[in-house]
């Protein structure tokens, strides 16, 4: 008799440990972008709304590319064009910079929103007080600025994290790869494929949850 | 700093049919707006009106919609399904997964906008003696329409972006086509830059035929 050869085995405690360490990649890549993405775009909304019809004709057409365009076409240009000029980037790091240029481009956006939610009269009311100009930013802009536009902020996060899976195109192992990869291994999708969206799941979940939430005690 | 010959040729060769698998996107787009919509109010009025296993189903859809990525999804339509023996084509799962993931988005908008009515608007419509059906579509309905209007169309975008994740899926719309083509001919950053901006144009034309509408419909 012939002996078969089997090709697949069965899900077992090593691959949890894989899928965990995927997921800690997916963690690691969307804090590092998110972080820098927001610095970034607080930047870029400034700019937007000081720099008036300077702004308007140069910086945002830029960043709405970024948002017009998917981000997968975006990661496959941006890692096909990088050796044309000569960087060298692994996966990762073609995937930190597009993602952290995209959440900057998102976050201009709110960032823009929180400046202009601020009442002209308020800010007049603190620098007539002494207030200098970065004074008047750090005390009564950002303060006010950032609760109107927090839970917007939440969203791009959030929405970030769930985009960073598509870096797996570039071949960068976060968590849907990892879970793609299992599956073909051990034929069992169901499983891996739920194990994956719950742990998106438990990560997004409380935290809109929690931004809901704020949101709704700030309204009052 | 360029040691890179562009080749635009074969790209140039290959814009028709890039082009009709654009339509293609639209097609998909479009058509998973649509189910997306009607879906998605019908989430709205379950989740405003009812309680018990329909109200908790409707909020699973719309958090799970929501909280995880949409390439998840789509690989849960793909391999998740074919786990049970439910194999559907790329178009499908495609279709499938965009609709699923614009029903969630488009329910908390319309939650929002039905909510954005007071209720005392409908009870006065009704003492007027309106029927229950003339309160809803010619009172709370057009208000609704015109704050979920611009997130709709919002949504139309993400829609289109969205469906750039067909690639993964072996779809062959203008992602998918594109990275055929580009395997093909080794020219990956000249096709996806081509793409890059049809997309560009595809999301520019939607916004554009949005706002021009909104001006009619708007007026008063």
């Amino acid at each position: 008799m012939e002996p078969t050869i089997n090709f697949f085995s069965g899900f077992n405690v090593n691959d949890l440990w894989f899928l965990g360490e995927a997921a800690l990649r997916t963690l690691w890549i969307s804090v590092l972008s998110i972080s820098i993405g927001t610095v970034l775009g607080i930047l870029f909304g400034w700019v937007l709304f000081e720099g008036k019809w300077a702004a308007a004709l140069s910086l945002a057409p830029v960043l709405d590319v970024f948002r017009s365009v998917p981000l997968i076409i975006q990661l496959v240009l941006f890692y096909n064009f990088a050796p044309i000029v000569g960087l060298n980037l692994d996966p990762f790091g073609s995937g930190v910079v597009i993602l952290t240029i995209y959440t900057a481009a998102l976050v201009a956006n709110v960032a823009r929103g929180g400046i202009e939610a601020v009442a002209g009269s308020m800010r007049r009311a603190a620098r007539s007080l002494g207030m200098s100009y970065l004074q008047d930013l750090r005390y009564v802009v950002f303060p006010i600025g950032g609760r109107a536009v927090f839970p917007a902020w939440v969203g791009v996060a959030l929405g970030v994290m769930k985009d960073s899976a598509l870096v797996s195109v570039l071949g960068y192992v976060e968590l849907l790869k990892a879970s793609q990869i299992l599956i073909t291994r051990t034929q069992e999708p169901f499983l891996i494929l739920s194990l994956a969206g719950a742990f998106y799941f438990a990560l997004s979940y409380p935290i809109s949850r929690y931004a809901a939430t704020l949101e709704k005690r700030w309204a009052q | 700093m360029f040691n890179y010959n562009f080749h635009w040729r074969p790209v140039m060769k290959s814009l028709p049919d890039l082009l009709e698998a654009a339509l293609l996107t639209l097609q998909v787009a479009v058509l998973a707006m649509v189910i997306g919509i009607l879906i998605g109010l019908c989430l709205a009025l379950v989740r405003m009106h009812l309680k018990g296993p329909v109200y908790w189903l409707a909020s699973a859809w719309v958090e799970l919609a929501r909280n995880t990525p949409a390439l998840f999804q789509l690989f849960f339509f793909g391999f998740g399904l074919g786990a049970f023996g439910l194999h559907l084509s790329p178009y499908l799962i495609v279709l499938a997964g965009l609709s699923f993931n614009c029903a969630g988005y488009l329910a908390e908008n319309f939650r929002g906008g039905f909510q954005a009515v007071p209720d005392t608007q409908l009870r006065a419509s009704r003492s007027l003696g309106m029927t229950a059906w003339q309160a809803y579509t010619r009172v709370v309905i057009p208000q609704v329409f015109r704050i979920v209007y611009h997130p709709v169309t919002n949504q139309m975008v993400w829609a289109v972006l969205m469906s750039s994740l067909g690639m993964l899926v072996g779809f062959r719309e203008l992602s998918g086509e594109t990275q055929i083509f580009a395997s093909r001919t080794f020219r990956i950053f000249e096709y996806f830059a081509v793409t890059a901006v049809v997309y560009y144009v595809i999301v520019k034309l939607i916004l554009g035929a949005s706002r021009l509408l909104a001006v009619r419909l708007f007026r008063y």
